[in-house]
């Protein structure tokens, strides 16, 4: 799965997605559109995150997949069905919300079974299914527990298993782990892939934690200001981001502002500010005389460098911190003084010190040109 | 020396000491005293407060509903020595002494609280229409020197010759009597001083007592039904907006309550603002103008107007702290708009719906000033008679026995409320 796939057809012809948002929009107060023309299409059976900082519209996207926002413009299919007029009871998606909505008043087992009776299910069936239910998430024994009487932790659980109890093939969720500890939060991670996996659901999870969206997904939709940035799977996102806003929100990123000066193919040459000239990929300028912001990831810098590597500096040591497995190396380059790079412990000695004027290099494919 | 091996330090008697060696209770006493002192010496003035104002009239109203002296206190001698009376045929000839002298004296006397007056009055109470027997036979007694005096008092009147005033006169003069409660329920003694109902005429209170439940009843289903849209509107608008409707809201205390039901005296009447508005829209006739005032109708609009807020602010309180994530949980597991109300957020809003049933039943059992203004005769709740006997016909021991039903009441159904609800699932917001 890459970048490339044909995502929302304008026409409005069907294609095999599962899920399809078509030409959506989305306002509120009908002078700023939160969402702006997201076409997005999910497969069948796929992981999708949508990964994006605060009021970027994401839980607004979510909304209107589960009917609880109207789409301002645009359609919504689910199994080449459009959806804008169906209530969200008939939909048939599960949902995780972020305070995971537990029913107060009702016991763990009546918190799961709610779905199977408004479906009309049968005492003894539903008690099975509510059972198995509980059991995938290791909480069978709470079952006649009120949910104010659980961790967070497993409320969180049982919010996962409420929501796929009656067995919907799409699953919504909307930062279901932002309330627990780093421990239980990537416990957590796995379990809901693992679930993902065995169940084959589709899920589109929200998440505005870069790494979680990495390790979970399938696909990546980033997310900023009501648009997909970019919409690809976690390895591309990272090794290669479309531009300057993707770049600095996953990862770690150094960056460095110049000109283009020359292009030649899928590499460009580009003046820094200061001076220097570095070959770096040409990803998102077109022409020559386009400011640019050179984009690197701090374990691609090499210290003292080979005379053969394409882009070459000098650096002065700023500050050297020992982090146990790597040292995190800040320096000034070319007038960015919060230029980091990670060396590797190897347990040699290495007679870094702080003030010393160093050379650091790296291969032109690792230096990213994008939009400034 | 470090303190790693600290250990838990003991006397003989096993209490844990503290590293001074002190009871570790009572160096824990001492500390919290001064906080304990200073928390009461901030609750005082409330507690005196509560005591003079609460604790000490409602003390007074139950001693009042069941003692009465007027008997004992006008007649001293006769009140003890009739007690010996089989209730056969007419008192002993002392025992009309007694009564004779006691009367006289007190004619003389007329010390306030203690004349004859009083006694007639109490007498009037039991056997209607005895006061003037009274006032006569003591102006005549004056002349009444020497015995026999039972043959000279029934010279005066022929009804001093019916054993039934002197059963009456001997239960009067007893000071602790039932026989408050027993009218305020509608019972009454007969001459035979056996508890019987009371005419038929005089049977006011019961149904009274269920009317002002009835009515109390009503006016809280309604002020339900008006409230409960109204607070989940204001509870899922922003903050501002609902704000700016809650001032709305509250406005009506603003007014004073004696404003707000003149105004719909004003709205209410023949000749009022809503009728004019029928006639004016062809519903109704100029000259079969509806009666909205006066009566129940009147009383349980202005009621409800007047309590709305009771109810209102409560199921505020608690729908604002009802996330609309839940209801989303519930649509999206399912459930029809209906049935996610139903099953989801109707259950979590019972308790302000508890509280605010509560507070505008209990309120509106012992409203006094609407009913009185715009309630006509139809319309008087049992505050009203309690009214009455405290301020017209100063039949003090009557308003207390009708107040202490009326608390014993209120008392029943906050017990009732208490298992069925519990006291402690309440919000009062
Ligand atoms: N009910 C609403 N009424 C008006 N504006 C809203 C409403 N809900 C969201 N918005 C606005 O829409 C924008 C996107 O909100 P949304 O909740 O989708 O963001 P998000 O990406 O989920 O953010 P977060 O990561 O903080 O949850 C925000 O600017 C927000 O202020
Ligand atoms: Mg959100």
């Amino acid at each position: 799965m890459s970048g490339n796939q044909n995502n929302g057809s304008a026409d409005g012809s069907q294609n095999d997605a599962y899920v399809s948002f078509q030409r959506v929009q989305k306002s509120y107060d009908g002078e700023i559109l939160v969402v702006k023309d997201l076409n997005l299409d999910i497969a069948q059976g796929e992981f999708i995150t949508m990964l994006g900082p605060s009021g970027s519209g994401k839980t607004t996207c979510l909304m209107m997949l589960a009917g609880f926002e109207p789409a301002t413009n645009g359609e919504i299919f689910i199994g080449g069905r459009s959806i804008n007029h169906i209530p969200p009871h008939k939909r048939g998606i599960g949902m995780v919300f972020q305070n995971y909505a537990l029913f107060p008043h009702m016991s763990i087992g009546e918190n799961l079974a709610f779905p199977l009776e408004v479906r009309k299910m049968n005492k003894a069936d539903a008690e099975k299914q509510v059972k198995r239910a509980l059991d995938m998430v290791q909480m069978g024994d709470f079952i006649n527990r009120r949910p104010a009487q659980l961790s967070g932790g497993q409320q969180q659980r049982i919010a996962l298993s409420r929501a796929l109890v009656f067995e919907p093939e799409l699953v919504l969720m909307d930062e279901p782990l932002g309330a627990l500890d780093k421990q239980l939060r990537e416990h957590m991670q796995y379990e809901i892939k693992h679930i993902h996996e065995n169940l084959g659901v589709t899920v589109v999870y929200v998440t505005h934690d870069q790494s979680e969206a990495l390790t979970m997904s399938d696909r990546i939709a980033v997310f900023n200001d009501g648009v997909i940035q970019q919409l690809s799977s976690p390895d591309d996102l990272y090794e290669r981001p479309q531009n300057a806003f993707v770049a600095q929100f996953i990862g770690e990123n150094n960056k460095l502002s110049g000109t283009v000066t020359k292009i030649n193919g899928d590499t460009c040459t580009v003046k820094l500010d200061d001076g220097g000239v570095l070959e770096a990929d040409k990803v998102n300028v077109s022409a020559v005389g386009d400011r640019t912001l050179l984009s690197l990831r701090p374990e691609r810098v090499e210290i003292d460098p080979t005379s053969d590597m394409d882009d070459i500096l000098d650096a002065k040591i700023e500050e050297l911190i020992y982090l146990g497995d790597h040292i995190r190396v800040r320096m000034n380059v070319a007038g960015n003084d919060e230029f980091i790079a990670k060396v590797r412990n190897r347990g040699e000695k290495r007679d870094l010190k702080k003030g010393q004027t160093i050379k650091v290099g790296w291969s032109s494919s690792d230096c990213k040109a994008l939009d400034a | 020396m470090t303190d790693v091996a600290f250990k838990d330090q003991m006397n003989e008697a096993g209490e844990l000491l503290t590293a001074d060696g002190v009871p570790l209770k009572q160096k824990l006493a001492i500390t919290t005293r001064r906080a304990r002192m200073r928390a009461l010496l901030l609750t005082a003035p409330l507690i005196i407060f509560l005591v003079v104002s609460f604790v000490i009239p409602i003390g007074q109203m139950l001693f009042r509903s069941v003692y009465n002296a007027a008997g004992s206190n006008v007649l001293p001698n006769f009140a003890v020595s009739i007690q010996d009376w089989d209730e056969q045929g007419l008192p002993t000839e002392q025992m009309f002494e007694d009564f004779v002298k006691d009367m006289q004296l007190a004619r003389k006397n007329r010390i306030t609280g203690k004349t004859v007056g009083n006694l007639a009055t109490r007498v009037n109470y039991e056997i209607p229409g005895t006061r003037s027997l009274f006032t006569k036979s003591s102006r005549k007694l004056s002349k009444v020197t020497e015995g026999p005096y039972k043959e000279a008092l029934i010279k005066i009147d022929k009804k001093w010759n019916d054993p039934g005033l002197w059963i009456a006169l001997k239960r009067v003069t007893k000071d602790i009597t039932p026989y408050f409660y027993l009218a305020a329920l509608d019972y009454k003694y007969d001459e035979k001083g056996d508890i019987v109902a009371a005419d038929e005429l005089y049977q006011i209170y019961v149904s009274n007592f269920w009317k002002t439940l009835r009515l109390s009843a009503t006016i809280t289903f309604i002020t339900i039904l008006l409230a409960y849209p109204v607070s989940y509107l204001l509870s899922t608008l922003p903050l501002r907006t609902s704000n700016m409707l809650m001032i709305l809201v509250l406005l009506p205390f603003w007014t004073s309550l004696l404003v707000r039901t003149t105004a719909w005296i004003a709205i209410l009447q023949t000749e009022g603002m809503a009728n004019d508005i029928l006639v004016f829209i062809g519903i109704i006739g100029d000259d079969n103008r509806v009666q909205m005032i006066y009566n129940q109708t009147g009383t349980i609009i202005a009621m409800v107007h007047i309590l709305l807020p009771f109810m209102i602010l409560p199921l505020f309180s608690v729908m604002k702290t009802i996330p609309p994530s839940y209801m989303r949980a519930a649509r999206s597991m399912g459930a029809t708009p209906f049935t996610a109300f139903r099953r989801i957020y109707l259950p979590q809003t019972l308790p302000g719906l508890a509280a605010g049933t509560l507070l505008v039943f209990i309120l509106a059992i012992g409203f006094y000033i609407t009913p009185a203004l715009v309630g006509g005769e139809d319309g008087l709740l049992i505050s009203n008679l309690i009214a009455y006997h405290i301020q017209k016909s100063l039949n003090w021991s009557l308003g207390a026995a009708l107040g202490t039903i009326l608390l014993i009441i209120v008392l029943v159904l906050y017990w009732l409320y208490n298992k069925l609800v519990g006291i402690d699932k309440l919000s009062f917001g």
